[in-house]
């Protein structure tokens, strides 16, 4: 399968948006690790804004960022969101309640609890009629979201829109699940060449035959190693250093997806 | 290559009622650039497990009955008033011995499904057809195994909060759990993933496979999803005041909300070829759309469904005059059944017989899509249009042609439609193989 990356974008600990993450991730500036800061989205009123938790943020603020690079309109990309476990603080306050006694739920936690409720509140946020799916495959959640995009790039979509992000439990599912960051990457993917495409990537699933591709600096290896969403930084290094590359992520069932990045 | 095309603009099937609706929703239309036809994809195997009972033909032999399969709540220390659709004996059936890792009522029921209308068989034959790697996997589940946290959550340490050590979330929680336990279960090795649109998850993994083999990615594809009760739900719904206190009644002017029920479907979808007969049943289209309106309450005029029903029947290069019946979503909420009614009528006008099965089944939620596609191509494979299970005075409010009773004639064509929470919208188009096999 080959498509383009027209967009890009990033956000995590000491990772603050895809233009001050390029240079980290091509190792010509150094990474000085720091809390993550999302920032501020306007696209919700307010009081959908108050309502939703950090994946939701996390998901938007990457997914503006990737379409904004790539100069498009976010209501006209169908979109795919793809994380482990979507919005696990607010399924923990939703069972704290269910093991009490009066078993209230607040009608807005439920309906937030929809692994969906990222693409919801994108799909109001950017006025997006358009199709949006949300999928799960446990610490290959990128590696399937960037398979479904491309998948759906090549079936005769314009541009299609990935964002991938996960966000930490807090105790006790945290320590049987431990995701140790906020963390989100965006991709806006092509079939065709466009005069903004940034890199052709040609993307084939094999057997596993090797290690999936690590990246040199520490504190982002472990952030890899430590968040679903974040298996996809190889990627974005391999995009960030503009060099032909071939790097390798581990998929499921004994798969690995190989990924040849060409500059565009 | 043949391309597959999600979502496009409204076609001229519309009464002279609908065109202030129509011209709002040409506005809001801007996928007219796909005008490609889906690949047909043929349903080899089929298998479900639903609250009307274990394999397809009990499905099948409860819709020709007018039976219902919802009962009143009685799922563990559940105290709402309500009726469910309860799979009986889940707790008796542990998960097949070398996969106990993944043991819970979710994967339980997935194995149950797995189990019926010789279905592991047809699997075998298609890995020695294929290979195992080149078949995709892609299940829908609102809630996998979270029955499992819910209740370990009762068993916190005192002191230290820590959850029971037994707990797995790996094979019960996680949501993609299912997906994991049914690839190994099947002996399956190809692409796989869950997804995870509230009620529209098992409708969606019907695009999934259409894309992944379009795109070379795998040769065939088992799709399905698998949805069981779980508190999370139950007392999520009724803290929406959407869960009835009666078997739910799907476009009856009384209706006051769903019943919830759990089920688990699957279908082996291979490329139609020139051996495809007259007789099998092809995944026509599938069409896609999102509400961009609210979380829970889906469109007033039914926009998104309004969308998702056109891009489908585009998909599959057929008109509105082209379907027999539609497979509603109708839950039997107020919203959903009035907004989805618009879209229906929109579309069809009153012409189309229509109704939902969600009164014999009861809303499954994330494994509603595809055992609602099922249904479907029972429904082709037998001449039945079942008529809607518990409604009694229809709304005179709604519009399109609703069946309360069952019809038994030939039936080519059927549009299933799947609404979920978060706007998403799904529509599939299943019909007979055409003479010749598949484009």
């Amino acid at each position: 399968m080959k498509i383009f990356v027209e967009g890009v974008g990033v956000l995590g600990p000491g990772l603050c948006g895809w233009q001050a993450s390029q240079p980290v991730l091509a190792g010509t500036a150094p990474y000085v690790d720091a809390a993550l800061v999302i920032p501020p989205n306007d696209l919700l009123p307010p009081a959908e804004r108050r309502r939703t938790g950090p994946s939701v943020k996390i998901a938007l603020a990457v997914g503006c960022e990737a379409v904004a690079h790539a100069r498009r309109n976010a209501s006209e990309l169908p979109s795919v969101f793809a994380s482990s476990a979507g919005e696990g603080e607010n399924m923990q306050a939703i069972f704290e309640t269910l093991a009490a006694d009066a078993r209230e739920i607040s009608p807005t936690r439920f309906h937030n609890s929809v692994h969906n409720a990222p693409s919801g509140y994108w799909s109001i946020a950017t006025r997006s009629m358009a199709p949006s799916i949300s999928l799960a495959c446990y610490d290959a959640s990128f590696v399937a979201g960037l398979i479904e995009a491309g998948a759906q790039a090549l079936s005769g979509e314009d541009a299609v829109v990935l964002m991938s992000y996960d966000a930490p439990y807090t105790q006790p599912v945290h320590a049987v699940r431990p995701i140790s960051a906020g963390f989100g990457i965006a991709l806006v993917l092509t079939a065709n060449k466009t005069s903004r495409s940034l890199a052709e990537l040609e993307i084939g699933i094999n057997r596993k035959d090797g290690a999936s591709t690590p990246i040199t600096i520490a504190q982002l290896e472990s952030m890899r190693l430590g968040v679903p969403a974040a298996r996809g930084l190889p990627l974005l290094a391999a995009l960030a250093a503009r060099t032909r590359n071939q790097i390798c992520l581990d998929y499921v069932a004994g798969n690995q997806v190989n990924v040849a990045v060409h500059p565009c | 290559m043949l391309l597959l095309p999600v979502l496009i603009a409204g076609e001229p099937h519309f009464g002279p009622m609908t065109v202030i609706i129509l011209l709002k929703f040409k506005k809001l239309s801007f996928h007219s650039r796909r005008k490609n036809h889906l690949q047909h994809l043929q349903f080899t195997a089929f298998t479900l497990v639903s609250p009307l009972g274990a394999g397809t033909n009990a499905t099948l032999s409860a819709l020709l009955a007018g039976k219902s399969g919802l009962a009143r709540c009685d799922f563990l220390d559940v105290d709402l008033d309500t009726y469910i659709g309860r799979i009986n004996g889940l707790e008796d059936r542990p998960v097949r011995s070398d996969l106990a890792a993944y043991d819970c009522r979710n994967n339980r029921l997935a194995q149950l499904g797995l189990e019926q209308d010789n279905f592991a068989g047809a699997i075998e034959a298609a890995r020695g057809r294929y290979g195992r790697e080149r078949i995709g996997l892609f299940l829908g589940t609102s809630t996998s195994g979270i029955l499992e946290t819910e209740l370990a959550y009762r068993q916190r340490h005192p002191e230290t909060g820590a959850l029971p050590a037994s707990f797995n979330y790996f094979g019960s929680h996680s949501c993609y759990s299912v997906s994991d336990f049914v690839q190994q279960f099947l002996g399956l090795a190809g692409p796989s993933m869950v997804v995870s649109t509230a009620c529209s998850s098992s409708a969606k993994v019907f695009g999934c496979a259409a894309r992944m083999i379009e795109a070379g990615l795998c040769d065939a594809a088992v799709v399905g999803g698998v949805d069981s009760l779980c508190f999370t739900t139950l007392y999520g719904f009724n803290s929406l005041g959407l869960v009835s206190s009666r078997p739910c009644r799907p476009f009856d002017a009384e209706r006051n909300g769903i019943s919830i029920g759990e089920a688990a479907g699957f279908v082996l979808l291979e490329k139609a070829t020139a051996d495809t007969g007259t007789d099998a049943v092809m995944l026509l289209g599938v069409g896609e759309s999102s509400d961009a309106y609210h979380m829970s309450t889906p469109h007033p005029e039914g926009l998104g469904a309004r969308s998702a029903i056109q891009a489908a029947l585009q998909a599959a290069g057929l008109t509105a005059g082209d379907i027999d019946y539609i497979n509603l979503h109708g839950t039997g909420t107020k919203s959903n059944d009035a907004a989805e009614d618009q879209a229906v009528f929109s579309v069809f006008g009153s012409n189309t017989p229509c109704s939902s099965t969600k009164g014999a089944t009861g809303h499954l939620l994330g494994a509603a899509g595809v055992t609602e596609a099922i249904i479907s191509a029972l429904c082709i494979q037998h001449g039945l249009m079942p008529g809607g299970l518990n409604t009694r005075t229809l709304d005179p409010a709604l519009r399109s042609h609703y069946l309360l009773q069952n019809r038994r004639q030939k039936v080519s064509r059927v549009l299933s439609n799947s609404l979920g929470f978060g706007g998403s919208n799904c529509s599939l188009v299943l019909g007979r193989g055409s003479e010749g096999g598949g484009r």
